[in-house]
């Protein structure tokens, strides 16, 4: 068992025959993801290795009957993409792209919402499931199948905990990027809420960072709903307020959004907060 | 990107929102002729990308235009917070009555577009959030039907805006979300928005923050960075495609991906030292890119010692130990490197990485402790 993706995923790629797209197709495809098409306007008919490519996402879907899509579609086209994957009845979308703007962002949220389609993203390293399908970026070799449920915030900081966990024999059910940026598509709180549900995830670890409030809401998630044991690290404890540190999101705004108002209120409610990355196995032995 | 005042309250002009009938100057003699021209009091007003001038001696009032210019002359030049002044704006003193907080900006958590006002303008309004937070009125606004009128009401009934500025009030907060929209930004503040004496609304001081990711669609308002306000290791940085915020330690950091290499600071500090900088190169980061970021690191006096933490995933190892070579063969350092590859080509990254006698270190804790060691024995210490 695992969350969101797995052996049933049947996965089409937006932007599949740019540089990105093509090159993480072949990394998925050689993972063992089940990717069936893949979709860039004005060159539908065409192949590329096995796969055969669509001009529009509806097409894709109707010929493949796909039920996920990952977009690798630059900034300025990635917003209609999305629009584009919701419109044409695509259930999981996966956006990869980094910088799309704030405003279109809000858009394309209320868009999905109202016709109830779930977004992972954007600017994410997208999902994880050791050994059966990997929608994204993140290398598939650090990972291994287990009982540990992974949602973060970041990306690298995601493979540096994986990698650390796997390294210490600690497996995965699902590893999940939900993204940096301040308005994305599926939030810590939906996350822990699949985790808690999936019978196979014992444990969950929780990858945060500055910015934002969405810690503290998951904090108290965690205390209100979750049975099973979360243990965290939050990134920025260094960062000096009112400056960006890279990710959109990872700003320090008037006093929200410190780590230590975040990491407060985790232990608040019982979590074990990590001091640093490479700590977070012995605390998932711990608890 | 920040905004001036003046940038802001023009923009605001363009929208139909009222303000001060002002002039920017970049010399004494230039506020003395507006101030003329204006023929009355004046507000000489620093601008500066930075809150707080107006307790640094930043804006001040001048009652004739001789009095502008020597204020002019002793603000301009004048150093706020580490920014020296390089232009005022000369504005006509208004009559205030009243000052108002009216702002727009996203509230993360609801996902949306917020306007929020306050009749407690004029001051730190974090400060107001903080103490009386039940004194800001809020709305949010649907991206599909924009604001609404009768938001601009329930607004305008929330600050106890007498009625006859009613209909001023509407048109302003229409203006400042359609100016806010045309911008991209994701802060557009009017603060204080001043009823006058014969009860008209007046943009007195305005602020706007745009969306970095947007000004792709905004060429005009990217003509408007200032970069004089900017460390110039920032522009350098912004200019490669890097991501790069210096701070005070002596740790050169160099990272790919914002969160690894915010966790990689704090690692820095766990240990017992400090971190120089954030810098992520990014993802699938080039020899080039790798080398312009050396060597801003290695632009920082303080830098004691160098940490590089990369984690492979589109990041190649070889194609980052590339860079560092490169940029060492331009920019030679006697510094202590340490570094630390995972991941993507990480075998090749360290054989490259060989013939530059770094430090080498397996895990993150390793890499940050043998950096702040590194610091502790060098002989400048």
């Amino acid at each position: 068992m695992s969350i969101l993706v797995g052996k049933d995923t049947r996965l089409i790629v937006q932007g599949i025959t740019g540089r990105e797209g093509r090159f993480h197709t072949e990394q998925m495809v050689e993972y063992g993801t089940q990717v069936v098409g893949g979709v860039t306007p004005g060159k539908g008919g065409e192949w590329l290795d096995q796969l055969p490519v669509f001009d529009t996402v509806s097409a894709a879907a109707e010929a493949t009957g796909a039920n996920c899509s990952i977009i690798y579609v630059p900034a300025r086209f990635a917003a209609d993409a999305i629009y584009e994957a919701g419109d044409a009845g695509i259930p999981l979308i996966v956006c990869i792209t980094e910088g799309i703007p704030i405003l279109d962002m809000i858009k394309v949220r209320a868009f999905l919402d109202q016709r109830g389609v779930r977004l992972i993203g954007p600017n994410c390293p997208g999902l994880l499931t050791p050994n059966e399908a990997k929608v994204g970026i993140m290398p598939g070799h650090i990972s291994t199948p287990g009982n540990v449920g992974v949602v973060s915030r970041s990306g690298t900081l995601t493979y540096e905990v994986v990698y650390a966990l796997s390294n210490r024999g600690i497996g995965q059910t699902t590893c999940v990027g939900i993204g940096g940026d301040p308005i994305n598509g599926t939030n810590f709180i939906d996350v822990l809420r699949m985790f808690e549900e999936d019978p196979t995830t014992e444990q969950i670890v929780m990858i945060g960072e500055i910015g934002g409030t969405d810690e503290e809401r998951a904090a108290q998630f965690i205390a209100d709903s979750m049975t099973k044991p979360v243990v965290s690290f939050i990134a920025g404890r260094t960062a000096p307020p009112g400056k960006r540190m890279g990710h959109a999101g990872a700003i320090v705004e008037g006093g929200t959004g410190t780590a230590e108002e975040k990491i407060k209120a985790l232990e608040a409610v019982g979590v074990l907060v990590a001091d640093h990355p490479e700590q977070i196995p012995d605390l998932l032995s711990a608890v | 990107m920040k905004l001036h005042e003046y940038q802001s309250k023009f923009r605001f002009a363009e929208f139909g929102i009222p303000i001060p009938k002002g002039k920017i100057a970049s010399s004494p003699q230039e506020a003395f002729e507006i101030a003329k021209e204006i023929n009355g009091p004046v507000v000489v007003k620093a601008q500066v990308l930075v809150g707080g001038r107006g307790k640094a001696g930043g804006v001040k009032l001048a009652r004739t235009a001789q009095e502008a210019e020597q204020l002019a002359a002793s603000i301009l030049g004048m150093d706020i917070k580490g920014f020296a002044v390089k232009k005022v704006l000369i504005d006509p003193a208004a009559d205030i009555q009243d000052e108002i907080y009216l702002g727009v900006t996203t509230d993360r958590a609801a996902r949306r577009t917020v306007m929020m006002a306050s009749a407690a303008g004029g001051v730190d309004i974090e400060e107001v959030a903080a103490t009386t937070p039940e004194k800001i009125i809020r709305t949010h606004i649907d991206p599909f039907l924009g604001l609404l009128n009768h938001q601009a009401r329930i607004i305008a009934s929330g600050i106890g805006l007498p009625h006859e500025s009613w209909n001023a009030f509407i048109q302003i907060a229409r203006g400042l979300y359609q100016c806010y929209l045309s911008s991209d930004a994701t802060l557009a503040e009017i603060n204080p928005l001043i009823i006058t004496g014969d009860g008209s609304l007046l943009a007195v001081d305005g602020k706007m923050v745009l969306d970095d990711n947007a000004l792709f669609r905004h060429t005009d308002l990217t003509e408007m960075r200032d970069t004089s306000e900017e460390a110039p290791a920032e522009t350098q940085a912004r200019q490669a495609g890097l991501s790069y915020v210096k701070l005070d330690g002596e740790i050169g950091c160099m990272v790919n991906g914002a969160g690894l290499a915010m966790a990689t600071m704090d690692m820095t500090k766990l240990f017992g030292g400090s971190p120089a900088n954030f810098l992520d190169i990014g993802g699938g980061a080039q020899a080039d890119k790798v080398a312009a970021a050396l060597r801003i690191i290695l632009a920082d006096p303080n830098v004691k010692a160098i940490l590089f933490n990369i984690f492979g995933g589109i990041t190649r190892g070889d194609e980052v130990a590339r860079g560092i070579l490169q940029a060492l063969e331009e920019v030679p350092t006697d510094l202590p490197m340490v570094a630390r590859l995972v991941g993507t080509k990480e075998e090749e990254g360290r054989a490259i990485l060989a013939e530059a006698h770094m430090i080498t270190a397996n895990t993150l804790a390793e890499a940050a402790q043998k950096a702040v060691d590194a610091v502790q024995n060098s002989p400048s210490k």
